[in-house]
């Protein structure tokens, strides 16, 4: 199955011994000249190189007060050494995250500090070689920036910065990343990361809507750049046609139309995620965001909600307002933007949704904090709604809920190894070794609990367990849209389900 | 006039410059730099309050720390317990007339040396003993840790064993800071401990120390969990939006 050796799960989370070197080959394929220049880089790297990346650092360290902090306060106490799902994958110690800042710091240290320009030795500071920018591009690419460390650090370094900051120098010097640049470029072009074009997404919404009247005999629209819609939902691609994502998709239509309000998706904002992110690129992420803002202003809408994804959650709640507020043409007496559970577990407890929890009794469920979500927003108003709230939906649609080991949830989860930008074939190795802590804890309630199903609010995290689960003998269908299970023990008004029930009652 | 007592009295009072002067720039410089955007690690407080509180605690039972590693945590606070009563009591060396509390807490901060240096002695031992940590220490992780260890037992040693001429001390202190030079009171253990106490506060703002004051300015932890309610912005990137945002 793989050209690698995989992990094998162990009774328990093990932190290896170091193993320096076993990954320092493994890294993506570098971006094409066509897929840097669309994102405004040069197409490959440039003759002076070392020079160019030291300014970009520079420049960076005056725009960035979490670089230049982090650069400087980190004393190597250890506290993250055994923190990373890489590092306990693999055994790398340079993927320790202060392994992998240090990468960054010993060139930070080299050209921006004093001790390191007289004293490169003594503080580990060393020259911007080829070696350095090798290890750069490999490690960089084996972050997921999970933020998994920076919960941690007694000074909250958070090492998804300093990888931020590496890919955006690498590609500002035309060595960037094929997988998330090309993306973008896609988004650019398109409108999406899948590259659908408008009559394919209609194409594909019309075949729910069928898909859904088979089901329920109900006519549940899922509308497209509907102008004058109350709401316009913003979500992954993936939730088009990957599975378990499109299940999801099925699930927020039917939420909306239940709660009767009127809906659309947009065909210029077909796309939730924002890789601007992954590479580090407040501009790039920033050209992603102002589509939405574009499509929104467009169609009329008044609310913008966000469907499942987990590092477009963290832009569109941390970072929307900033890079293409302000909102203020919007209906302000609802969050801006809103997350989808925040929507179905306000209509959950209105009681506008007729529930029958049994209809998932064949399923046990533990439920994947997803870390973008977890270590950087909210999902309600109260600080750890991002925990409470897609639990309670769950419990609220499901019988069955366990979950996982209390050290590899809410805060402390454990990334399902693809995030960041490494969801591409040519980090495979990468990504399945990264997955092992949370299969460890996933097998552990398969074991004991009989948990049969992990659901997740991630598009990135369900098509990275679609893949690794078999490789840890799982199946590939363990994982599970949360709407998915709303849209399973949803009974619709005037559906065939429904008649069923009420015969059943009488 | 002593030339022992001119090197120390130069010494310190380019040591003291170097310190305040050199920390006070660092830390400017991190104020200066902006944060264009709203990274805390959340859960997070929600409030201006909440997030002081959040730093308060960071910086006096190491909250994150002690999620991390219990052992790490321990050596880590006795360490920077110890050093802070200790600090609290050498105030009386260069204040005049002493402030009650320093009186009272004179046998803490002597007893306090104990814990400092048995919290160093543990964080050096990590470097050496644990397989990861030993990996991420350049030589300058380990000297100053051996620095601070020889400013503990030097320190020790004269509270302990042989008390020098301390109130000549004082006078020597005072004088360098109002520039009225005094005799240094000669002590072999005392110019050690001095010596050892003047490189740290020459390397202080130059090296990882800056985390002192680097710890308050750490976006993941001193902003606020507000991003929905209220824009955050700053100039660079408000630049950026000149002329083509609807």
């Amino acid at each position: 199955m793989a050209d690698f050796e995989v992990p094998s799960i162990k009774e328990d989370i093990i932190v290896p011994h170091i193993n320096p070197g076993v990954m320092e080959q493994s890294g993506p394929f570098v971006a094409k000249p066509d897929h840097q220049e669309a994102l405004g880089f040069p197409g490959e790297l440039v003759d002076n190189w070392q020079e160019a990346a030291v300014a970009k650092m520079g420049d960076m360290l005056k725009k960035y007060r979490s670089l230049k902090v982090f650069m400087d306060s980190c004393v190597k106490c250890g506290a993250c050494t055994d923190k990373c799902h890489y590092f306990i994958g693999t055994a790398d110690p340079k993927n320790m995250p202060v392994g992998r800042q240090d990468l960054f710091r010993k060139v930070y240290r080299r050209y921006f500090t004093l001790a390191g320009k007289f004293f490169p030795k003594l503080v580990g500071a060393s020259d911007f070689t080829e070696e350095v920018l090798d290890d750069w591009y490999n490690y960089f690419h084996q972050c997921s920036e999970c933020r998994r460390c920076s919960v941690y650090c007694p000074y909250g370094i958070d090492t998804a910065e300093i990888t931020m900051a590496a890919r955006e120098i690498m590609a500002s010097i035309g060595k960037g990343m094929k997988y998330s640049n090309e993306i973008i470029g896609k988004v650019y072009k398109i409108g999406n990361n899948l590259g659908l074009p408008e009559p394919a997404l209609a194409d594909t919404l019309e075949g729910l809507e069928e898909e859904v009247e088979d089901d329920t005999g109900v006519a549940v629209k899922y509308p497209l750049d509907q102008k004058g819609a109350e709401i316009l939902l913003v979500t992954p691609s993936a939730d088009f046609f990957a599975e378990p994502h499109v299940d999801g998709l099925i699930g927020y239509g039917k939420v909306f139309h239940e709660a009767g309000v009127s809906w659309t998706l947009s065909s210029k904002a077909s796309e939730a995620a924002n890789f601007g992110l992954f590479i580090g690129s407040y501009e790039n992420m920033r050209r992603i965001s102002l589509r939405i803002r574009e499509a929104a202003i467009d169609l009329g809408v008044k609310r913008l909600i966000f469907g499942e994804c987990g590092h477009a959650w963290r832009v569109a709640y941390s970072f929307l307002n900033t890079l293409a507020g302000p909102f203020d043409f919007l209906d302000q007496r609802y969050p801006i933007p809103q997350h989808i559970l925040e929507f179905t577990l306000g209509e959950l407890e209105k009681g506008s949704l007729n529930i029958d929890k049994s209809l998932n009794d064949d399923m046990t469920l533990t439920f994947h904090d997803s870390c973008n979500v977890a270590r950087a927003s909210r999902i309600g108003s109260a600080p750890g709604s991002q925990f409470e709230t897609p639990r309670a939906v769950i419990k609220a649609v499901c019988n069955n809920f366990v979950d996982m080991r209390a050290d590899t949830i809410k805060e402390g989860t454990f990334c399902c190894g693809g995030g960041g930008g490494l969801l591409t074939d040519d980090l495979m190795e990468v990504r399945v070794k990264g997955a092992l802590p949370r299969m460890t804890a996933l097998k552990d309630v398969v074991e004991n609990e009989g948990v049969t199903h992990m659901a997740a609010i991630c598009a990135i995290c369900k098509s990275q367990f679609s893949k690794v689960l078999p490789y840890y003998g799982f199946g590939m269908d363990q994982i599970v849209s949360v709407h998915q299970l709303v849209s399973n023990a949803l009974i619709l008004k005037g559906s065939e389900q429904e008649s069923e029930q009420a015969e059943a009652e009488a | 006039m002593s030339i022992l007592t001119g090197f120390f009295a130069v010494l310190y009072s380019l040591a003291g410059i170097v310190l305040f002067g050199g920390l006070a720039y660092r830390t400017w410089v991190f104020f200066k730099t902006p944060a264009p955007l709203k990274i805390p690690t959340t859960p997070a407080p929600t409030t201006r309050s909440g997030v002081a509180f959040r730093l308060v605690r960071e910086v006096t039972i190491f909250e994150s720390l002690f999620k991390s590693n219990k052992w790490l945590w321990l050596f880590g606070w006795m360490f920077h317990f110890g050093l802070f009563l200790v600090l609290l009591r050498h105030l009386r060396y260069v204040t005049e007339p002493v402030w009650g509390w320093v009186v009272l807490i004179q046998p803490f901060g002597k007893y306090a040396s104990i814990l400092m240096v048995v919290g160093l002695v543990g964080l050096l031992a990590r470097r050496f003993l644990v397989d990861r940590v030993k990996y991420i220490s350049a030589p300058s992780d380990i000297l100053m840790l051996l620095l601070l260890i020889g400013i503990g037992l030097s320190g020790m040693l004269m509270t302990f064993v042989s008390t020098p001429d301390i109130v000549q001390l004082k006078r020597f202190l005072l004088g360098v800071m109002f520039f009225s030079w005094e005799e240094f009171p000669a002590s072999i253990i005392l110019v050690v401990h001095m010596l050892l106490v003047a490189v740290l506060m020459l390397i202080f703002p130059f090296s990882k120390l800056l985390h002192s004051t680097g710890v308050f300015f750490s976006p993941t932890r001193n902003q606020v969990d507000n991003p929905r309610e209220k824009r955050h912005i700053v100039g660079w990137a408000l630049k950026l939006e000149s002329g083509d945002k609807r």
